[in-house]
């Protein structure tokens, strides 16, 4: 028997907003109405940052990619080039997240595993060799040891001819967010935010094209968080950041314009849609009202959207193609500036190529086959999109009055209660999977029982050449000037005791050659170490 | 372990790992279960795991490694706690393992490998009746 057709069932978004069956006039007038939706580049931005988005210029196509050695980099930047990547993102290994050379006893079994091993600017020369990086623009995934990739990003770009006052590019750079999800922090907290205080300065001064940092969403929402907690934390995370540049004495302005957002999209399309225009919206009046910032290059949330490696499933790995194109959609209606796709493979290993290509398609067939560019927000004026609009507005605004009320951002990351709080919900979440209250196609719905026999190509280690890593390690250690390193290294550790900013010690640093693990450790002597607090 | 006493277990991140929403996750699935459970934190030596198995005196220890480096870091691990001397606590891996590299694991000395989308109550019913070796 079917069930009757004038019961709707209930729906609930994962953020908590109660879904109505349908949607109208009235329910937009309830939700706050329409003054909010506005017009398309201009603020506050709820239909998009640019007046012609996709019009003009579709998204840039950024698949995040990097394994082993620069020089095997370098041939998957090649590939994803040839086939139509317009931007980089580059994933290092972890030592070199970490601040550790690849001969560091704890790099052993790591190096070069889950991106391009680096350990000094030569391995950056090698990497982006022949690369014009004024027409693909570079985003380094880096956060714990940004300083020394930055300026070896910026060494290198220097050395090439490229004048630092247009390079263009990216460093994600979003420390904080590291203590909630992802790990790789190196320094405590105060000091970890002084860093990155010391990149938006160095930028705003030196290198005002450049984006010195990518305030991360993604990475709380995969660590547990819901879409609404992600955005309240990727924006009370972004301000934490402008309030420091201000106390320095810059212009919020100029910091503001050198952040962007990078941002998840898994879970209900609908969802990820009112808080992209939500969270536009917020963060053009956050900065403008709390802060008083007017440049609209400042009030315009830029960002990457597209990968959602939480939502892919180790069970039936070719559903992740179909979801990949799906979350896709999500982002191209959500006005995304930069794409990147997770590859269906990517829930188990290294992208290979043709999965890698296949996302890359993904997004291609939605730029030129669907008509996903020929107008501009097509959602605006939707009853049901701009209602949860607002409504998703006010949630984002209630967890962030509420955070400020516990004492903000950072101290809740300091003492570990946002942590407490994001795996408090990744826990309820898997619950809620294995009861079967949220559906997984082929995890507890339409699930297989052969999953162990499938068939999957994982991407090889390949352990040798990471002796190689550490043989040219050791070959440019004999060869460069030590007396020019150890000077940098002591001016850098000088720097970082009297409060300087650390970037133009460190770029002479790496300019000699010193390596990542150098540059951290001088850090290191100073800051210490941070200590993780563990809490449930 | 006497049957009275509850379960003790650690929960430790090896190597520089810092995909910890699995392991968290599962502490917490051992708790509410009534294990109890101590968690290490990101990027612990070899050594500084087998000196925390010592000191809390655990029955087992979960290994969590996303990373794809389980194999060399598990075989650390091993060694460190067999070289810490005492009745050697059952070690478990979790993670991102393929069904392949399962085999190497347990020929390490691993009592069981939990891939990702294990169900936890496979986690807990193991870890409530194992012990020390």
């Amino acid at each position: 028997m079917s069930p009757a057709r004038d019961e709707p069932r209930s729906v609930r978004w994962e953020s908590g907003l109660e879904i109505r069956p349908v949607y109208g006039p009235r329910e937009l007038r309830e939700s706050g109405g329409d003054q909010g939706i506005g017009v398309p580049g201009e603020p506050p931005f709820t239909r998009g940052i640019h007046p012609f988005m996709y019009r003009a210029r579709p998204f840039t196509m950024r698949q995040y990619s990097g394994f082993g050695t620069a020089a095997e980099t370098r041939e998957r930047f090649r590939f994803l080039i040839e086939n139509g990547n317009t931007g980089l993102n580059v994933a290092f290994d972890l030592p070199t997240q970490c601040g550790l050379d690849s001969d560091d006893p704890m790099a052993q079994g790591e190096v070069g595993r889950v991106g391009m091993a680096v350990d000094t600017l030569a391995d950056m020369e090698q990497a982006f060799d022949e690369i014009p990086l004024n027409e693909i623009t570079v985003s380094l995934t880096i956060n714990g040891s940004a300083l020394a990739i930055m300026a070896m990003y910026f060494a290198m770009a220097r050395k090439r001819g490229y004048d630092l006052a247009t390079l263009r590019g990216t460093a994600q750079n979003d420390i904080l967010k590291e203590f909630i999800g992802r790990g790789t922090w190196i320094f405590p907290v105060e000091p970890s935010i002084k860093l990155v205080g010391d990149t938006l300065e160095f930028c705003a001064r030196n290198a005002p094209k450049y984006n010195p940092v990518s305030v991360c969403g993604y990475h709380i929402r995969e660590s547990g968080a819901d879409p609404a907690q992600e955005m309240a934390y990727a924006l009370a995370i972004a301000l934490a950041y402008v309030e420091h540049a201000l106390e320095r004495g810059l212009d919020v302005d100029r910091v503001a314009a050198g952040l962007t957002f990078n941002f998840d999209i898994h879970g209900n399309l609908w969802e990820q849609v009112a808080k992209f225009r939500a969270g536009r919206r917020l963060w053009a009046r956050l900065l403008a009202d709390r802060y008083g910032a007017t440049d609209p290059r400042a009030l315009k949330l830029r960002m990457i959207a597209g990968g959602g490696g939480g939502g892919l499933t180790i069970e039936q790995p070719e559903n992740n193609i179909v979801r990949g194109a799906y979350y896709a959609l999500a982002s191209a209606l959500s006005g995304t500036q930069t794409m990147a796709l997770c590859s269906f493979d990517e829930a188990y290993t290294i992208p290979s190529e043709a999965a890698a290509k296949l996302s890359l398609r993904t997004m291609q067939l939605l730029v030129h086959e669907i008509g996903l560019c020929d107008t501009v927000d097509p959602l605006a004026g939707s009853y049901f999109v701009e209602t949860t609009t607002n409504e998703m507005e006010a949630k984002i605004v209630s967890l962030l009055t509420a955070l400020e009320e516990e004492g903000g951002i950072v101290r809740g990351v300091a003492e570990g209660r946002v942590q407490a709080e994001v795996s408090r919900k990744a826990y309820e979440r898997e619950r809620r999977v294995e009861s079967g209250e949220v559906a997984k196609v082929g995890v507890n719905v339409f699930r297989e029982e052969d999953e162990d026999r499938r068939e999957v190509e994982f991407h090889a280690y390949r352990e040798e050449e990471a002796l190689v890593q550490i043989e040219r390690l050791n070959t440019l250690r004999e060869r460069r000037d030590g007396a020019a390193v150890a000077g940098a290294l002591e001016r850098l550790r000088a720097d970082a005791r009297a409060g300087r900013n650390t970037m133009p010690a460190a770029l002479d640093a790496v300019e000699a050659y010193a390596t990542v693990g150098e540059v951290c450790g001088a850090l290191r002597d100073v800051y210490g170490t941070y200590r993780e607090p563990i809490r449930f | 372990m006497s049957a009275s006493s509850p379960q003790r277990v650690l929960i430790a991140k090896p190597g520089l790992d810092g995909h910890d929403v699995g392991a968290k996750i599962v502490c917490r699935a051992l708790m509410e279960a009534g294990v109890e459970v101590v968690y290490t934190g990101l990027r612990r030596s070899p050594e500084a795991i087998a000196e925390a198995a010592v000191a809390e005196d655990v029955d087992v220890v979960g290994l969590s490694i996303l990373s794809g480096a389980h194999e060399p870091l598990t075989a650390k691990v091993i060694a460190a706690l067999d070289g810490a001397g005492g009745p050697r606590p059952e070690v478990i891996v979790g993670g991102n393992i393929p069904a392949g590299d399962r085999e190497a694991l347990v020929a390490l000395g691993v009592s069981e490998v939990f891939p990702t989308s294990t169900p936890l109550a496979t986690i807990v019913e193991f870890v409530r009746t194992r012990g020390k070796a």
